[in-house]
């Protein structure tokens, strides 16, 4: 019997850029405890755990497994998603689909990473073709790079209408106790900072962190009485594009368009830009803040840099984007996507204390990978139809 | 009492030996650049889309693809980055060698782009759409370092 569902409960670390206090199952066990004192629930009624990181940045396989005296798993379900940079997003869809599905009524989801254990360049370049992709191939950033190149090419914006969005997270990130870079800077910083690969900055770009966030979804039959207030899931969507890395349409996200496509049909939203309330975003560089709003349908090509530098995008502004300082301002990469999440989460049911936008009734989520995937999550605070 | 002291546990030198399969299709790719200098990409029966690293599945169409047609050798960037900042290439072990330019070059007769290097002598002619050619190894033993980079030629 398919049900609807909702989030109870949200819990993360405060994510810094290394944790040598902690080993992986005590980070992973931090956001476990804050998640369950959220909805006021303990390990006992939690009916299985959907758990993921990308292994290769730890070098440590089987998470699901080694954990579970820190994720809460002692004998319960366990089961490990792991799809690269979308990891995060990728579980929260899951955990939707097995409370969904009926047959789990409260489930656990945990996203991680220690991506100070190992080196975060080396490790994503195991993820792309040893015969084809690995020859000039240099981390996230040269993709990204190339993404912006392109887009500043078909539509004529500039290192300023990137570093814009920059400035805007990096001052929301100040607003979020959880953050691990929380320091404002300026559109000069930003332009000053050294040119990683043209025509990214070094402060264009997400940090390494390490850090847990951990999400419980309930179904429609508990939601409401464990939590006042339930962030309820619309609907949910996932694209994956290409093989090889030159298969891409560069300077568009593809996967980001047919997910939003998908989702607001679903929900019958069709003005989104008026409709939505605020958008988490897994933005990894600044430049995605601009192309994705775009591919999202919020505005149409090109418009991006206006509508940013207009304040739209800002806290008070139309359609805020990333309350919680976003991917740059901090990015534990399995974990990411479900902290856009679980933000998204917060904002809907009222607990996201300073960095609250007013009375939010729909808000966006993402999740985004190495090869130009998306993940998206509609979240709502009036129970779907 | 004294600060805790924190403990890590390195790694260390280990090497891992991997042995990658190209494929038939790839195979292909490789001989003829070996050999003839010749770029090579296959097209999709039913969109007619021309894949170059060719591959035996068009994904869109989900038919297996066996037509070959030759490409470039010259051909445009169709976007590219220049990487500025050091790190260790973890298939050499070594540095790479910053700064590079990092293209995907639209061959001509491809739909898809090939990643590969871009000269950036002249770094005022990298442009997204201008002209390249490619520029052979003198030894080529039949991976993509037969290609040694691209060349602009406008
Ligand atoms: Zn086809």
């Amino acid at each position: 019997m398919a049900k609807r569902v909702a989030i109870v409960g949200t819990g993360q670390t405060f994510h810094k850029s290394h944790r040598p206090d902690v080993n992986g199952q005590e980070l992973i066990n931090e956001a476990v405890q804050r998640a369950l004192a959220d909805a006021n629930l303990t390990m006992k009624d939690i009916d299985a755990i959907l758990i993921g990181n990308m292994d290769h940045f730890e070098g440590i396989n089987y998470v699901d497994c080694w954990s579970v005296d820190g994720s809460g798993g002692v004998m319960k379900p366990v089961i490990k998603i792991t799809t690269g940079g979308t990891t995060g997003a990728s579980l929260a869809i899951g955990g939707y689909h097995m409370v969904g599905s009926g047959m789990f009524e409260k489930v656990l989801i945990i996203g991680w990473e220690k991506n100070s254990e190992s080196d975060t360049t080396g490790a994503i370049t195991t993820a792309f073709d040893p015969i084809w992709d690995r020859q000039v191939f240099a981390g996230a950033i040269s993709g990204l790079a190339a993404e912006a190149q392109a887009y500043m090419a078909r539509f004529g914006a500039s290192e300023r209408d990137g570093a814009r969005v920059s400035v805007r997270d990096r001052k929301h990130a100040m607003n979020n106790p959880h953050a691990q870079l929380r320091k404002e800077v300026s559109l000069e910083d930003v332009l000053a900072s050294p040119m990683l690969a043209d025509p990214i900055h070094l402060l264009d770009v997400c940090p390494r962190s390490d850090g847990a966030c951990a999400v419980i979804m309930a179904s429609e039959d508990s939601a409401e009485k464990i939590c006042p207030v339930p962030d309820w899931i619309w609907g949910t969507s996932a694209h994956n594009t290409y093989s090889y890395l030159g298969d891409g349409d560069w300077g568009r996200l593809t996967s980001m368009e047919q997910c939003a496509k998908e989702i607001f049909k679903k929900a019958g939203i069709k003005e989104p830009r008026k409709e939505l309330d605020v958008i988490e975003m897994y933005q990894p560089y600044s430049f995605a803040g601009l192309i994705w709003i775009e591919d999202m349908g919020i505005i149409g090509h090109g418009e991006a840099p206006k509508y940013v530098w207009d304040g739209n995008t800002d806290m008070g502004g139309e359609l805020p984007v990333n309350p919680s300082g976003g991917v740059i301002a901090c990015n534990p990469i399995g974990a990411t996507g479900l902290i856009r999440c679980a933000e998204a989460a917060m904002q809907v049911m009222g607990k996201a204390e300073g960095r609250q936008v007013p009375d939010v009734k729909f808000a966006v989520s993402t999740g985004f990978g190495g090869c130009m995937w998306t993940n998206m999550l509609l979240h709502g605070k009036r129970k779907p139809n | 009492m004294a600060e805790k002291e924190q403990l890590i546990i390195e790694s260390g030198d280990a090497a891992q030996p991997f042995k990658y399969a190209v494929g038939m299709h790839g195979s292909k790719f490789f001989t003829e650049t070996r050999d003839n200098m010749r770029l090579m990409g296959l097209k999709c029966p039913k969109c007619g889309k021309v894949y170059v690293p060719p591959r035996g599945v068009c994904g869109k169409c989900f038919v297996e693809m066996d037509d070959w047609v030759e490409v470039g050798p010259k051909g445009v960037i169709g976007t590219f980055t220049i990487l500025r900042f050091a790190f260790i290439d973890p298939e050499t072990g070594q540095q790479k060698p910053v700064p590079y330019g990092y293209g995907f070059i639209k061959l001509d007769g491809a739909d898809t782009l090939l990643q590969h290097y871009i000269d950036i002598k002249d770094e005022s002619k990298v442009k997204i759409g201008a002209r390249v050619e490619p520029v052979y190894a003198k030894e080529r033993k039949g991976n993509t370092r037969d290609i040694e980079y691209f060349r602009i030629i406008d």
